[in-house]
């Protein structure tokens, strides 16, 4: 396990979330989970966690970012916070 | 709210940093996580069932149980989607469109209006969002077989690599997600209808748990896979290796089923006529 | 001042994990959209699952598919070498899980929207006291 890059990650996915979570644009936030999943795989790949990285790849990264699309689309983008 | 949330989420904070100092260093070999049950599945996984990946073999047969009823609330979740969504379809209310197929013209029809339009040159729209691209629809048309090529290798290959039911079935449900988002729901549900997304999670859970009560009715004890030994020409220990195999396609037919239900279900609203 | 900094290098992990947390936490808690609500409860998740994993990493260890093959000797398999499989196979099943109950939760936004025409928290409160 190489801490640099680790170390890297986390931040990125540190920010990812914090920018999942402020944007004032619902389908801006979709998008910014699914990088922060994407981050999270990442990490799990660096830790040896193969197969939980590879599932996370598929359903965080893929599915659970098409379902708030799906969501959002039938709702609003709009929020207050 | 805003500052009692702060508060609650600093205290949580405080307290679980203040937790922090008892753990073991990050990476130690000898943490109490790793020092019980895990040095003997690792050190027996090849010798007693056959399949190098410990996290698969641990996964169906160790700990099959478990990923039985896992598979089960997957189900449950499917179902309760479509309790919650799914409406009966209505018979085309709102003014629909049509698109000739060959000039790519859109035609609107108003509500009551009737028309009839020879259905081989005209094909459907979605009345809300209507973008065609010709370059999107193929290239998505041709990656599709691989996709789920690709998936049913994880599945079948989760023995020696890294993969099994779960990703493999995720990989399968989105490759047909990937089939209604380029093209149209309309196309996804002509491919793999309603009924079909929804018998394959109950179908895959039947197949997991099927293959618990066989072995229960072979004499062996439930998700004993050994038992399967006295059905197949293969030994104790490669009977183990095929009874995971049985219940990875379980899992990932259950897996394929739910997403491909509750994505339907999701982006059509329930309705099953038009969405993403 | 050594101790200290030892104390940082072996438990930074940790920390920034609780730091996801408590990100995912005050979404549920603060936040007025549902939608946003739905997002920290996953964030609030995957930092969870995250802490599980990270306790089956070992140092200097290689990830759990136990080296094998024709030529390989049949030797005695060594615990060290492999990395803790079982974290990652109770959260990989809870991986899967996760983003079933994401359907479900969204549905119900989906219902809650239709109905109240909102998904602002307040807005829908006020609605129902207005009835």
């Amino acid at each position: 396990m190489i801490w640099q890059l680790d170390l890297l990650i986390l931040t990125l996915v540190v920010f990812c979330g914090i920018g999942a979570i402020m944007i004032r644009d619902l389908l801006g936030a979709a998008i910014l989970f699914g990088a922060y999943s994407f981050m999270m795989c990442l990490l799990w790949a660096i830790m040896g966690a193969v197969d939980v990285a590879f599932t996370e790849a598929s359903v965080g990264a893929g599915v659970s970012t098409v379902f708030f699309i799906a969501a959002v689309y039938h709702t609003t983008r709009r929020t207050k916070d | 709210m805003k500052t009692l949330g702060l508060i609650i989420v600093g205290l949580v904070g405080a307290v679980l940093v203040s937790a922090t100092v008892n753990f073991p260093p990050f990476g130690d070999p000898e943490s109490p996580a790793s020092l019980h049950v895990s040095p003997r599945y690792l050190e027996k996984t090849l010798e007693e069932t056959a399949v190098p990946n410990a996290v698969t073999s641990v996964l169906a047969d160790y700990r099959g149980f478990d990923t039985m009823f896992e598979t089960t609330v997957i189900f449950c979740a499917g179902v309760a989607c479509f309790l919650l969504l799914r409406v009966p379809r209505r018979r085309l209310p709102r003014p629909r469109q049509y698109r000739h197929r060959l000039t790519g013209l859109t035609f609107r029809i108003k509500e009551g209006g009737e028309v009839f339009l020879p259905l081989r040159e005209f094909e459907p729209v979605d009345s809300i969002w209507t973008p065609h691209d010709f370059i999107i629809e193929k290239v998505c048309r041709y990656l599709i077989p691989f996709i789920q090529l690709f998936g049913l290798y994880v599945i079948a290959h989760g023995h020696h690599s890294p993969g099994g039911g779960f990703q493999g079935g995720v990989i399968l449900g989105a490759s047909i997600i990937l089939l209604s988002v380029s093209h149209s729901l309309r196309t996804a549900l002509k491919r793999m209808g309603e009924k079909i997304s929804a018998l394959f999670s109950p179908v895959g859970v039947f197949i997991f748990a099927g293959t618990g009560v066989l072995c229960l009715g072979l004499g062996y004890r439930f998700l004993d896979y050994q038992a399967l030994a006295t059905l197949l020409p293969v030994g104790p220990i490669m009977a183990r290796s095929y009874g995971i195999l049985l219940v990875e396609v379980g899992v990932g037919m259950a897996v394929m089923g739910t997403m491909v239900w509750i994505f339907k279900n999701l982006a059509s609203r329930g309705r099953y006529d038009e969405g993403l | 001042m050594e101790e200290f900094l030892s104390l940082i290098i072996e438990k930074y992990n940790y920390w920034i994990y609780i730091t996801l947390m408590m990100i995912g936490l005050y979404a549920m808690i603060a936040k007025n959209n549902l939608v946003k609500k739905i997002v920290g409860m996953n964030i609030f998740q995957t930092a969870v699952i995250l802490f599980y994993v990270s306790t089956g990493v070992k140092k200097g260890a290689t990830i759990p598919i136990i080296e094998h093959g024709h030529d390989v000797a049949h030797q005695a398999v060594r615990a060290a070498d492999y990395i803790n499989p079982l974290p990652h196979v109770l959260m990989l099943t809870a991986i899967v899980v996760s983003v079933a109950t994401l359907g479900v939760a969204l549905a119900i936004a989906i219902k809650v929207y239709h109905r109240y025409l909102s998904l602002e928290e307040d807005e829908i409160l006020e609605q129902i006291r207005g009835l």
